[in-house]
């Protein structure tokens, strides 16, 4: 028997949405994400950000594309309100990220994990304790930390190193234990800045995989890159940004050109 | 909780050197502070041993009834400010004045007559040995028809309360500026240890965790460095007390130490600055980030 085929078996992905199950949203707003004609200014009169708006519904892939500096970056500070918008509505989970109340802010990050391109790790935590951190910061219950954490570690395929620490990793097993520690919470979107800019090719394959895989089970992944060939041997939804403002989306521009033929 | 408590004492392992630190400079803060606290508490005791020594005699006229004069010792001593009160009769006084001067003992031996007043002997309660006070008492016995005059060391009284409050004035100004001097740098060192953990402050931000979450073992943080702190402040003051008292060849053997009360007041405070120094510390960095 094929090693091989048989993984490829297990990753047969579940075609069933679950978000329509565990949705928290309003049935009449199907969007996870809304931005409306959002701008972003910088302090020193940059504009970041110029009329930018878009939709994500449940359950998508969304690829953020774009030169560095064209906004990706701030477009994923917007939807973890690491920064507020100078203009338009930003819509997350359920959030206004423009009105956002200080005590919000932590319970909206709840809601998502997000994974950046140097993983963020605590550097004197093993994975394990990287992981449990997420959870013991919202004062989840200590007796089921240790079991949730196993999970999303064994999910992420990296159970037999739970004891490592980020320096005895390599680069793609970093970014698994931080995609694990975004999965800690069942968040309903995963927003993925860069996840495969430090890695090399074998590794980008495997966390890309493994982002995929998260997708299927219901999960919406935002994730910005500039690796246009990942973009292209996919067919999810692409949005491309130039210079703070958004130049294509698939999503819209392609089914403009259905109907215009 | 006990994660509280492990995340405060994980950042001691983490930074040794930065821990010890803080501690240090609270400890020696406080013990500058306590160093004062210990001279001022000193000054009082002896103060308090001169203000003991406060006398008030009141002189009777000759001829007054004892009657009177028991009635009157009684309405005295019921006074708030007094201690005691004891009457001196003539011959009383002239046997004290025999004892006590020696190079008239001859004269007093000849006299025919008493020429001594008798009198009432007034001593203050602690606490009310100022001049105000003692004057005060003084112009109340002045109001009894039967005596006559009434003597005290008015002068010196006055020199008493001068010394007294010069000290308290100095005291607390050096106190203060040394506090003040502690906070600065506790909230420094703190400071230090918190750019240092920036990056763990952000990914906790990152996943979810409210700023009271991330404030809470700073600020147990805090605490226990100013209790550690506070507590060896009080091993140095204790130290330095066991020198000066040891070494003055007698001369300050009566010095005292802090009673239990000032020590559990010079922890509070220790704890207090460790907690007031990182609190304002994790405030600006949160309202920063």
């Amino acid at each position: 028997m094929n090693h091989f085929g048989f993984c490829k078996f297990l990753r047969v992905p579940l075609t069933f949405p679950l978000s329509l199950l565990t949705s928290h949203l309003s049935p009449y707003n199907p969007h996870v994400i809304r931005f409306t004609n959002v701008y972003k200014a910088y302090p020193n009169g940059a504009m970041a950000l110029k009329d930018v708006t878009f939709h994500v519904s449940k359950g998508e892939f969304v690829f953020l594309t774009g030169h560095s500096g064209a906004g990706k970056s701030t477009i994923m500070k917007l939807l973890f309100a690491e920064q507020q918008p100078s203009g338009g509505e930003v819509r997350v989970s359920g959030y206004n990220v423009s009105s956002l109340r200080p005590d919000d802010v932590p319970r909206l990050r709840r809601r998502l994990g997000v994974i950046f391109q140097d993983f963020r790790l605590l550097e004197d935590r093993t994975a394990e304790e990287n992981v449990a951190f997420a959870l013991e910061v919202t004062g989840a219950r200590t007796d089921t930390i240790a079991a949730r954490v196993m999970r999303v570690l064994t999910q992420v395929g990296l159970s037999a190193r739970s004891r490592a620490y980020p320096r005895e990793l390599s680069g793609g097993e970093q970014q698994r234990v931080a995609i694990a520690r975004a999965l800690i919470n069942d968040p309903a979107i995963l927003l993925a800045d860069e996840p495969t800019g430090n890695l090399d090719e074998r590794a980008t394959r495997g966390v890309f995989q493994l982002l995929r895989d998260i997708n299927n089970g219901g999960t919406v992944v935002v994730m910005a890159t500039h690796d246009l060939d990942l973009v292209r041997q996919t067919v999810y939804r692409t949005i491309e940004m130039r210079d703070g403002s958004l130049v294509y989306d698939s999503d819209v521009d392609e089914a403009a050109a259905v109907q215009s033929t | 909780m006990k994660l509280l408590t492990r995340e405060a004492l994980l950042s001691f392992r983490r930074a040794p050197l930065l821990s010890v630190l803080s501690v240090t400079t609270i400890a020696f803060s406080l013990f500058t502070v306590g160093l004062f606290g210990l001279v001022a508490i000193n000054l009082r005791e002896a103060l308090k041993g001169l203000e003991e020594r406060v006398e008030i005699v009141a002189y009777i006229f000759r001829g007054t009834p004892s009657e009177t004069i028991a009635i009157a010792t009684q309405d005295i001593a019921a006074f708030p400010e007094v201690r005691d009160v004891s009457y001196v009769s003539e011959e009383e006084a002239l046997r004290r004045a025999r004892a006590e001067l020696v190079e008239f003992r001859d004269a007093y031996r000849d006299l025919q007559v008493n020429p001594l007043p008798a009198s009432i002997e007034v001593h203050l309660k602690e606490g009310y040995g100022d001049a105000a006070t003692v004057g005060r008492v003084a112009e109340r016995l002045k109001g009894f028809g039967f005596i006559d005059d009434v003597r005290f060391g008015r002068e010196w009284i006055q020199k008493l309360d001068q010394l007294r409050n010069l000290t308290a004035v100095v005291g607390l100004v050096i106190g203060l500026a040394f506090a003040a001097v502690a906070v600065v740098i506790i909230g420094v060192t703190i400071r230090l240890t918190i750019l240092q953990r920036a990056r763990e402050i952000s990914i906790m931000r990152l996943v979810g965790a409210t700023n009271w979450f991330i404030r809470g073992p700073f600020l147990l943080e805090g605490a226990l460095k100013g209790l550690l702190g506070g507590l060896l402040s009080l091993v140095l003051c204790y130290a330095g007390y066991l020198l000066f008292r040891d070494n003055s060849g007698g001369t300050l053997s009566g010095l005292i130490f802090f009673g239990a009360q000032h020590m559990i007041l010079i922890i509070v405070f220790g704890i207090l600055l460790g907690l007031g120094g990182s609190m304002v510390s994790v405030g600006r960095h949160l309202r920063h980030v």
